[in-house]
């Protein structure tokens, strides 16, 4: 069990990426602290976990909140061996609205959830993972990062782009500390998020896409538990794009 | 036994990134063809992962000529049932010179080895791959494609930057058929390739290397091994730098 008497805590356990990842770190034998905002969703997960044989706590999280994250690293400290190997930013909102559509307030809600969790989260973890001389996180942005997106608002794609450069910046700063920071750029998928997407946007995206398929939860959870892993060891401030070949950037 | 029932082939093994990717695979369960222009080397390899408890040959391999390439392909076919699932191009050289002081047969043959031996190996599994559905390809480039290299001849930086860009062109080409090809880009390691290599220099990459190391062999090999498994089915076209957090492009 390649996460075997590791913590981990994982961030937008929901539904989609978050529930897989923390299914799939579990079944690697780490003891998940899972976080979000919708707590019987966080409970519907950790259930999952528990059906399959693991080990997860629900909580709920409001990533935007200093106050919020320290309480759930507080409780993965207390609840599983004062310890936290594993961090993966992956709660995140979207809205599609055109540039000039964009009020202030959904500006700062979607950068503060998107940009100003990961940042809350790395900052009380690293202490600890400082004193352990050891710790991965991973940081979950988008292909849109990159292409400037799809089919998604213009906060968004930018605080995704704040994410992109967030991984490399501590990536560079913290190996000193033995913790690498890696991300997963998902390709368009099909999870509750885009449920809402136009049948003709998804197929132009499966049509461009040459493995002919959007992702699946899984594919990220797996690229997930590869850079939480002890094999992803000399890796760090580098993001995985896993989007079946439509963006090789 | 990730790789179990699978047969694999890894180009320039004798040493170093090779060798380690050779046994990497075959503690998998994969059945390794492993190939050398220097056979007593590739023969080395192959003893130490029968020591290992694996299974794997080897073969005398010029990766700049189709009739070898054919040759090791055949032979991979015909020993380990008819099949060829995962493609590792590893075999590389480098000669360290200043641009005035590389003469034309030179760069002809640095980019016969690094460039050209990816597209025959390419060009000759590609029919096997696609009437099995499914493919794996994994091609060592180096973080010298990305930002010119530290130490290293125009001919090898330039071989290393075609090797990028065929990763991304081959995972657009050829994921309808099922196949994914990805890379792996080795930051600087202390291999016989750069023994010579002044020690200000190598003091400078430890200094300037968040993680504080060079690579080592094992690093890349649990690096193409997660891209040569299905966990990493839905990535195509990618590179993973594995440089210790040294370029964060």
């Amino acid at each position: 069990m390649e996460f075997a008497g590791q913590t981990a805590i994982v961030t937008g356990v929901a539904r989609g990426f978050g529930r897989a990842i923390v299914r799939r770190l579990a079944r690697g034998g780490a003891r998940v602290v899972a976080g979000d905002i919708n707590l019987p969703g966080a409970e519907e997960t950790v259930a999952l976990v528990k059906q399959d044989g693991g080990d997860a706590i629900a909580f709920h999280l409001d990533v935007s909140s200093a106050q919020s994250v320290q309480g759930m690293v507080d409780l993965a400290l207390q609840k599983y061996d004062n310890r936290v190997d594993i961090l993966v930013n992956n709660a995140g909102i979207w809205k599609l609205l055109p540039t000039e559509e964009i009020s202030e307030e959904e500006w700062d809600r979607i950068v503060n959830v998107n940009l100003r969790g990961p940042f809350l989260t790395c900052r009380a973890v690293f202490p600890i993972m400082k004193k352990q001389g050891r710790g991965h996180i991973v940081n979950i942005a988008s292909v849109a990062a990159r292409n400037g997106g799809t089919f998604a608002g213009a906060h968004y794609v930018a605080s995704k782009g704040g994410v992109l450069a967030l991984t490399k910046k501590l990536g560079k700063d913290l190996g000193k500390y033995g913790i690498v920071v890696n991300g997963v750029n998902p390709g368009p998928s099909l999870t509750d998020m885009t449920a809402d997407w136009p049948r003709s946007v998804i197929e132009g995206v499966i049509k461009n896409t040459p493995l002919g398929r959007m992702a699946e939860p899984e594919d990220i959870a797996d690229a997930v538990a590869f850079l939480a892993s002890d094999a992803a060891r000399f890796i760090s401030g580098e993001t995985i794009e896993v989007n079946g070949g439509i963006t090789c950037d």
